[in-house]
């Protein structure tokens, strides 16, 4: 299935989750946070958060600046 | 600590609040974050991808520094509370700087949105510390809503024009019960000091420092700035005359 990640089209399998999402950035467990179709989901919860064909996710982490 | 700076019942040492945007790489950064003394640094929230990790957050752990996150770059209520809470996931800290801006050429807070979004955070358990125009009325709206600071700007972010309007910063702090932060618009040391002479109760700056020739230099500037414009406001400064007073004794 096709997700949204960061703005780009990714292929992936239909038992996707969040934190494959997070495997295939290859991003830390910490100092990140995700939201899905504009939902923060809880680090607790992903693992098992399963994606959805056509969602949107956003992986964001700490950079400088302000 | 004597005279510790007080936000939502935290004590910090240092009144400069720094950003790390605009330095060259990390060690420019850490050399001037170091001599500027701050306690707690604002960060910002972007895609992964985009900057693939900075390294900044391991930077400010290393020198036992509090990550203040912001919501820079957001226009709307809607989206500058979703980085707050994307924030308080990722940093683990209730503590949020609120930026809403208009339009990318002044970068000016958006009112509307601002007080919007305040007013959002707080009910949903944040600590917000919300950047917003030098406006008396504004200022005091933020705080009625709830926010632990006011940090009015005293010209648009990373101008270095200084404070273009100090008789409103006053007029802010007279009426604020939270603390007032002089947020953008720093260019130099006496700017950082006359903030803190008008009764500010620190100041947050990044530009002036991290875009200045020698960031590590100008950042002990500001550091200096900051401590002699608090010393003197607690002096309390002789009246303006308009006529010479003679300093010393009749010639007899």
């Amino acid at each position: 299935m096709l997700v949204l990640v960061n703005g780009v089209e990714r292929e992936l399998p239909e038992t996707a989750t969040v934190g494959l999402v997070l495997d295939e950035l290859g991003a830390p467990r910490t100092g990140v946070a995700v939201a899905l179709d504009g939902e923060v989901v809880p680090r607790a919860r992903w693992e098992r958060t399963p994606l959805a064909a056509g969602c949107a996710v956003e992986v964001l982490t700490a950079v400088q600046g302000g | 600590m004597d005279d510790p700076l007080v936000i939502a019942g935290r004590e910090f040492g240092s009144r400069l609040v720094m950003g790390t945007g605009g330095a060259a790489n990390l060690a420019v950064l850490e050399r001037a974050l170091v001599a500027s003394g701050t306690e707690l640094t604002t960060v910002a929230m972007r895609r992964m991808d985009a900057a693939g990790g900075t390294g900044v957050l391991d930077l400010l752990r290393r020198l036992g520094i509090e990550p203040l996150p912001n919501t820079a770059g957001c226009r709307t209520a809607a989206e500058a509370v979703l980085t707050a809470r994307l924030a308080r996931e990722a940093l683990a800290t209730d503590w949020v700087k609120l930026e809403v801006v208009a339009d990318e050429q002044t970068l000016l807070p958006d009112p509307v949105e601002l007080l919007d979004a305040a007013e959002q955070l707080v009910e949903d358990g944040f600590t917000v510390l919300p950047y917003t125009n030098d406006d008396p009325v504004l200022a005091l709206r933020l705080e009625q809503v709830g926010c632990a600071a006011v940090m009015p700007l005293g010209s648009p972010i990373g101008t270095g024009l200084g404070i273009r309007n100090p008789h409103n910063i006053e007029l802010i702090v007279s009426r604020a019960s939270v603390p007032v932060v002089l947020d953008a618009g720093i260019g130099t040391a006496s700017d950082a000091a006359l903030a803190m002479e008008l009764g500010c109760s620190a100041v947050l700056l990044a530009t002036a420092v991290t875009r200045a020739q020698d960031p590590e230099r100008m950042a002990a500037a500001m550091r200096a700035g900051v401590d002699a414009g608090r010393l003197a406001r607690l002096a309390g400064r002789i009246p303006r005359r308009f006529w010479a007073q003679a300093s010393s004794p009749d010639v007899p």
